[in-house]
């Protein structure tokens, strides 16, 4: 449902500001949505300072250097540090992106973070996503054959090859799904930018044989036809990638199929 | 109970989307001539007597354009609507009587318009 205020339990309110971490002379201001499901508290904005000369340059070297060195209880994901796991996306600086792969320094002012968009929180800045994980299975990634399997690998040409560049980067960080009004609206039925670029991913995998049954999978109202090109995915995907294009071109393959 | 699979499975495809998606790009394609040749014609009989007005009108080479801009145009709308009603209604009884106003609404315009246009032509 569209609400354009938050119900009175999810009013975020002004929370601890910690203090200045001692000797500290080049600080940086952190912001961070803080939420226990256990304390039956409002969400509230926790301010943090980050010694920068004892610390890496990176948001999410912030987080950790916040969590080691001032406030343990603070909640976050992260594995690699290095974009490529996809575990710490959040919305820092009101953009989603990887901490990780975001430096302090292009952000103005104070790091500001909350969680995903639009997710049910498990805590601070962790986002359930259940939904998103059963979407991902729903569309079935992985290699769907009839033929009877090679003694060898599924041969491949280089320009088949070439056709998953720009699709298979995706790390299902979940940044792009979480930025569509389209998702936050319909997240229950619309798959989202993530799910169905790796749907793509797998359309147009020149080893695949079910393409057919794929696309009657997405022939839905809600599943496919809820994108409206607003392109939040393109613009905050922290690897570079286009998924409105993706599913352009899945649009394009319905149409090609009935002509 | 059920499991976030079986939740996103939900009751399956409606294998519907792909006619009302392809229509909408049809509409609004045949809409780019049709409204320019409906311009020029209200232009042409700006403050004219209502005699020439009825014969501009009237013609074949302004009513047909004029009767398909208002069945594109009417097409294009209810499409359009019911993409906003689905996209901004939770509740299921709602959702089902938006999108029967809409169609009710669509089909009225597109039927007393195209009775206007036949009035013209016909003088009936």
């Amino acid at each position: 449902m569209v609400e354009l205020t938050l119900p009175k339990n999810s009013t975020v309110k002004i929370g601890k500001t910690w203090p200045k971490p001692a000797g500290g002379t080049k600080l940086t201001e952190f912001k961070v949505y803080r939420w226990n499901p256990d304390d039956g508290k409002n969400p509230q904005i926790d301010t943090y300072f980050v010694d920068r000369d004892d610390c890496g340059p990176m948001v999410l070297d912030g987080l950790i250097y916040i969590k080691n060195k001032i406030d343990p209880s603070l909640t976050f994901r992260r594995s690699c540090r290095e974009g490529i796991c996809g575990s710490c996306a959040m919305n820092i600086g009101g953009l989603n992106t990887l901490a990780c792969t975001k430096g302090m320094d292009e952000v103005k002012g104070a790091v500001k973070i909350y969680p995903l968009p639009h997710m049910p929180v498990v805590k601070d800045l962790i986002p359930d996503l259940t939904n998103f994980y059963a979407q991902h299975r729903s569309i079935e990634p992985w290699l769907k054959t009839v033929s009877p399997t090679p003694q060898t690998e599924w041969r491949q040409s280089h320009e088949d090859r070439t056709k998953l560049d720009g699709l298979y980067e995706c790390i299902l960080c979940a940044s792009c799904s979480t930025s569509c009004p389209s998702y936050w609206w319909n997240g229950d039925r619309y798959l989202g930018p993530a799910v169905l670029l790796q749907a793509y991913r797998w359309l147009i995998d020149s080893r695949d044989e079910a393409t057919g049954e794929r696309l009657d999978n997405l022939e839905d109202p809600f599943r496919l036809y809820r994108c409206h090109t607003i392109m939040n995915c393109a613009n905050t995907c922290p690897k570079g990638l286009n998924p409105a294009k993706a599913i352009a071109e899945i649009k394009k393959m319905m149409i090609e199929r009935r002509l | 109970m059920r499991t976030p699979l079986s939740q996103v499975r939900g009751r399956g495809t409606a294998k519907f989307g792909t006619e009302d998606y392809w229509m909408q790009r049809i509409t609004a394609v045949a809409m780019v001539p049709l409204t320019v040749i409906f311009i020029l014609a209200v232009v042409c009989v700006v403050g004219a007597p209502y005699e020439r007005a009825h014969a501009v009108l009237s013609s074949p080479l302004v009513a047909i354009p004029f009767a398909a801009m208002v069945i594109a145009g009417v097409l294009h709308m209810r499409i359009g609507m019911q993409v906003i009603i689905e996209d901004y209604t939770p509740s299921d009884a709602w959702k089902i009587l938006f999108v029967l106003m809409n169609n009710f609404f669509s089909a009225l315009v597109a039927i007393a318009t195209l009775w206007a246009v036949a009035k013209l032509s016909f003088g009936m």
